[in-house]
């Protein structure tokens, strides 16, 4: 039984369902990316993780317990999450951002201590954000913007930690960038990931554990490896392509046709709810 | 230039200290305070008290400052402990309270809805209070108490209507402001029909409460707008805390564990039982909830609502306005809510242009 893990999840808004009768385990200790088309539910199904989302049927279990049953500052003293586009209010500089994070383990009655004042230390360490800490969160590229915001989900100390598509909007420089830095927070520091990310060819080279969605279901998950086929790919994103080894890694790398006859048709799907 | 090595050595310019401080108040006990915050309120601390004496000591009968000092701690004549106690001291107490029980509300308001417009009286509370009030001094002619009543009515029952409008699935500050402002507007043209319809005497008193005043108040007006601080202020400081991270937006505050729509909620009913007691105690007074929770945000240069600062600066400049009011056309009395549309916009449309100018703001 791992840490984190969904039983016949429905997740949705009003009367539309994104994510039907989803059964998932997230392994213990692994980097599990979630792909998929737009629309396909990824991100819902992470923010149901996230308890962000009341299920509409079946539950989210956190370390046993139904994650919703559970008090806010509990799952967030366990859970963090880097929401899609966060927004810096002006003028807050990056030590105090970073700072935040400490919110689920202070309280009127514990008040901030060395620990919490270690933890964004070492928080901003282990993003490279330390020589930054004074300056002005709105005066950052967008790249280093992302490391700040990982630093304060990093600040909440939490061995589980979601991240929704931290890439979006990056250039490629900081989008392998983000992802050296999330390999090495799952490798080093032991951390279990669980990250949407659109780039499948990023996904594969990064994921220890990949989940493929599409209309609100898994259709394959496993070790990139294992699972990445031209088919699999047709299938989740409706487009024709080679699938080659990585020739820096090994790990699947995709190749898309040229061409009108790349598209398949559009894999159903209305446009992605996210907010 | 000589000493371009020392301006090196400085580090960069840009480079701003940390906000916040460690504060050590024992071996266990820290608090991590914004440095220009404290200073901030000791200085508007220090404002408030020199403006508590020129008020006490100057009028038609003016008392000098050792005077009116030896009187607030139970000497002095006997004319003028009753010129100090009965007749200036409760307006100066109750303009104090009023202010920082509007700024406080206005404050939880804008960091509610992400908004500087996101006022109390920008959202319809204050023409609600008005609707109640002229429902009782027009068409019923009740007392003045009965239209305290009415007033807090008024203003709590449009709150809750923009509320429940604004709701659907949570309320987002967007809609707060949209379906407030639309409120605003009817009930202001319903105000306008109340006041065309009444004669000319009662139109007069109704014109003249609408505006807000602290004329003639009393120890009877100070105590409940006390009473309301004392529950309400520590209420709003730990609102203020959860509504600090809502500001990240909703994913990323829920994410540290915060409960955003009981935190919302919890910021409507203090801000608008702050914003009702302060309307029932002296009318509608305009301005205070908008401008001092700004003035104070850019002074301190802190994020989120700053219920302290906000609470010091509204004291600071309502009692500032009062003092213009009377002072300033003397013998002529204008009511307070004049002046502070005066004074709060000609000081926050300083502080904004000098933002503008610097590129940031």
């Amino acid at each position: 039984m791992s840490r984190l893990s969904t039983k016949g999840l429905t997740l949705g808004y009003d009367q539309r369902r994104i994510v039907d009768d989803l059964t998932l385990e997230i392994p213990d200790g692994s980097f599990t990316v979630i792909v998929g088309a737009n629309g396909s539910g990824k991100s819902t199904l992470l923010r149901g993780l996230a308890r962000l989302l009341a299920p509409q049927s079946g539950a989210v279990h956190l370390d046993g317990d139904e994650i919703h049953r559970l008090r806010s500052k509990e799952v967030a003293r366990r859970l963090g999450l880097l929401p899609q586009g966060p927004t810096a209010p002006d003028g807050i500089v990056v030590a105090d951002l970073v700072g935040r994070g400490r919110h689920p383990h202070v309280g009127l009655l514990r008040q901030w201590s060395d620990a919490d004042q270690a933890a964004v230390d070492q928080a901003m360490a282990a993003t490279g954000i330390t020589d930054l800490r004074n300056r002005y969160v709105d005066e950052l590229s967008g790249g280093q913007r992302q490391r700040v915001w990982i630093a304060m989900a990093l600040a909440q100390q939490t061995s589980l930690l979601l991240l929704d598509e931290p890439t979006t909007y990056l250039d490629i420089a900081h989008q392998v960038d983000v992802l050296e830095l999330c390999d090495e927070l799952h490798e080093e520091h032991g951390r279990t990931l669980v990250v949407v990310l659109h780039d499948l060819t990023h996904a594969c080279r990064y994921a220890t554990h990949l989940v493929a969605m599409r209309e609100g279901r898994i259709v394959a998950e496993g070790a990139p490896v294992d699972i990445v086929t031209a088919e699999l790919v047709e299938e989740v994103f409706g487009l024709r392509c080679r699938v080659i080894a990585d020739p820096e890694t090994g790990t699947p790398l995709i190749v898309p046709a040229r061409g009108r006859r790349a598209r398949i048709g559009d894999p159903a799907a209305p446009q992605e709810a996210v907010g | 230039m000589s000493t371009p090595v020392t301006t090196l050595a400085a580090g960069s310019p840009k480079e701003p200290r940390p906000a916040e401080r460690l504060l050590r108040l024992g071996p266990s006990i820290r608090i991590r305070v914004h440095r220009r915050s404290v200073t901030v309120g000791l200085a508007l601390l220090v404002a408030i008290v020199a403006i508590g004496v020129v008020t006490l000591g100057t009028g038609d009968y003016p008392i000098s400052v050792p005077d009116t000092i030896d009187t607030l701690l139970g000497g002095g004549t006997p004319i003028q402990h009753f010129i100090i106690d009965t007749l200036r001291l409760p307006r100066l107490l109750t303009g104090l309270l009023v202010g920082a029980a509007l700024a406080v509300g206005g404050a939880l308001f804008q960091s509610l809805s992400r908004n500087p417009l996101g006022s109390p009286d920008v959202v319809g509370f204050n023409s609600g209070a008005a609707t109640g009030a002229l429902i009782v001094l027009l068409v019923l002619h009740g007392s003045m108490a009965a239209v305290s009543l009415g007033a807090i009515l008024g203003g709590v029952g449009t709150a809750l209507a923009v509320y429940v409008l604004a709701m659907r699935r949570g309320v987002s500050g967007y809609r707060l402001i949209l379906v407030g402002i639309g409120m605003a507007a009817m009930l202001e043209s319903v105000n306008s029909y109340l006041l065309t319809r009444s004669d000319l005497n009662e139109a007069q008193s109704a014109a003249a409460w609408l505006v807000g005043s602290l004329n003639g108040r009393s120890w009877e007006q100070v105590r409940p707008v006390a009473l309301a601080l004392v529950l309400l202020l520590p209420a709003a400081v730990r609102v203020a805390r959860d509504l600090t991270l809502l500001e990240l937006g909703d994913d990323t505050a829920r994410g540290l564990g915060v409960h955003a729509e009981r935190t919302r909620l919890a910021a409507i009913v203090v801000g608008i039982g702050l914003s009702a007691v302060a309307t029932a105690s002296a009318g509608p007074i305009g301005f205070i909830a908008l401008a001092a929770p700004q003035v104070a945000r850019r002074l301190t240069r802190a994020q989120g609502p700053g219920v302290i600062p906000a609470a010091l600066c509204g004291a600071m400049l309502l009692t500032a306005s009062d003092l213009a009011a009377q002072r300033v056309f003397a013998p002529t009395q204008l009511p307070v809510g004049v002046a502070t549309g005066v004074v709060g916009g000609l000081y926050l449309a300083w502080l904004l242009s000098r933002e503008w100018k610097k590129g940031r703001g």
